[in-house]
């Protein structure tokens, strides 16, 4: 196969196993390219892209940004803070007046669950979802599932596990289905308050302790402890999550394996994971910001693609 | 399938040998020229030839592959998908005298976004183009070969195929009709 069976990227939920096989491979092409003297190809400089971002990002704005212009794409930048939306216009209006601008491709972040798809079935552009609310993270799982593959060789049977907030995290979601689609066994972990009533119909193992999914475990992706959407309280007190859930070196050192450890950032250090364990040689999470740029371009040039047949 | 063999594996043997003294002649001893081998057709011939001015005294002939995928000027405007394939240059080609290479020459579109990728690893002193084949009447561009092996006058609706050999198969040249790629 040499395109993707999607016209946008709404969810990992719509891939075919092969389309993440296509995007790894893009990726790799494009991971050579981003580490040549001059990191820049000119594929899409025909090709405009706005970034819809309607929740805070750091990490995403900057890495899609940066795809966007190692692309050669010409790139507009929005955000919801200090723009119309505070007026009360609608998300279709807001993003009709962008296309009107003669844009071809939307990025958006958007804190209700469904907005991308939303978008795609009424606006006459490319979408792709940078993190619908708690729904899902498509570019973030494959970034991941593509970091495991750089180191592991391949997903096959690789077993991973997510740590945390479960219940509120679009990365989790994602995650599930990108790594199950491409062979890997996953196993969720975190305090039952956080753990979805769902998760055992998603065809994943579920534990509740921490000890046991590390003793499981080749992988371990540690999720950060989302604040900003606990209205109620979840666990009683951050230290309890941390002496529970916290992964340390001891924890680590029980295993007794070579285990590698993920983090989507941003981290609470001390929180979900210690400093030590961060900075060890057993993390990637530095890799998975490199290799984000790589997949996002894969994602944007493969997905620009398909627009001549449109 | 209507296949005219225009090159035998002798004659191709020849015409490398030709091909190297040539290279020997104009760049000595490699220390300041590199092969850039265009993906994916001229990956083999690029090899073929590295190994052969080895073979022929030259002590180390530096070899890389170039794709040229990102910088084509069809994306988007063709039926069927481009595939990127891999690019692997170890070095820089800062002041090198650069060889690209390739198996058939055409209408010069690949060469000219090779000139622009190479770019991306440095400003080289110059740069030539080595060719096993030149379809010397199909040129869109002002673009040609440095160094050629066979002169082919094949029209559009025809396709020159080249097969290098393995363990079972010989090298060899041809021109077919187009429907039959």
């Amino acid at each position: 196969m040499s395109q993707l069976s999607t016209d946008h990227l709404l969810g990992i939920r719509d891939l075919a196993p092969e389309d993440i096989e296509l995007i790894f491979q893009t990726a790799d092409q494009f991971k050579e390219v981003i580490n040549r003297p001059i990191k820049k190809v000119p594929s899409l400089r025909d090709i405009t892209i706005a970034n819809l971002f309607f929740e805070n990002s750091t990490r995403t704005k900057l890495s899609f940004e940066l795809a966007e212009k190692r692309l050669s794409a010409d790139v507009l930048n929005f955000s919801a803070s200090g723009s119309s939306v505070s007026k009360g216009e609608t998300l279709i209006d807001t993003a009709n007046n962008i296309l009107a601008m003669k844009v071809d491709m939307i990025v958006m972040r958007h804190p209700l669950p469904g907005a991308a798809s939303f978008l795609s079935r009424n606006v006459d552009a490319t979408i792709v979802n940078a993190g619908d609310g708690t729904h899902e993270h498509p570019t973030q799982a494959l970034l991941d599932a593509y970091s495991i593959r750089e180191k592991r060789g391949s997903l096959k049977g690789i077993k991973v596990v997510i740590v945390g907030d479960i219940l509120h995290s679009r990365v989790a979601l994602s995650n599930v289905f990108c790594l199950q689609k491409a062979g890997a066994e996953v196993m969720l972990c975190g305090p039952r308050t956080l753990m979805p009533k769902f998760a055992e119909s998603l065809g994943v193992k579920v534990t509740y302790n921490l000890k046991e999914a590390i003793a499981w475990c080749d992988v371990a992706n540690m999720l950060r402890v989302q604040n900003e959407r606990m209205q109620t309280g979840y666990f009683p007190s951050v230290r309890e999550y941390t002496m529970q859930y916290g992964l340390t070196m001891d924890t680590l050192k029980h295993a007794d394996r070579d285990i590698t450890i993920m983090h989507p950032g941003p981290i609470n250090r001390g929180v979900e994971i210690t400093s030590e364990v961060a900075d060890s040689d057993y993390s990637i999470i530095l890799n998975q910001v490199e290799n984000g740029v790589a997949v996002r371009m894969a994602v944007l040039y493969l997905l620009a693609q398909k627009r001549q047949e449109q | 399938m209507n296949k005219k063999v225009i090159l035998d594996e002798k004659l191709i043997q020849i015409i490398l040998e030709r091909l190297c003294f040539e290279l020997i002649e104009h760049h000595n001893d490699f220390s300041q020229s590199v092969l850039i081998g265009l993906q994916p057709r001229g990956a083999a011939l690029a090899k073929r030839l590295r190994d052969m001015l080895m073979a022929r005294g030259v002590e180390n002939v530096p070899l890389g592959l170039l794709d040229i995928t990102f910088f084509r000027d069809d994306f988007r405007r063709r039926g069927q998908p481009l595939q990127p394939n891999q690019t692997h240059i170890d070095f820089l080609v800062e002041n090198k005298r650069v060889i690209f290479i390739d198996d058939v020459l055409y209408t010069g579109r690949s060469v000219r976004a090779a000139l622009d990728a190479i770019h991306s690893f440095g400003r080289p002193a110059d740069i030539e183009l080595l060719v096993l084949i030149d379809r010397r009447f199909s040129r869109k561009l002002p673009i040609q070969p440095s160094y050629c092996g066979h002169q082919v006058d094949a029209i559009d609706s025809e396709r020159v195929l080249v097969e290098w050999g393995n363990d079972d198969k010989r090298d060899q040249i041809s021109i077919i009709p187009h429907e039959s790629t």
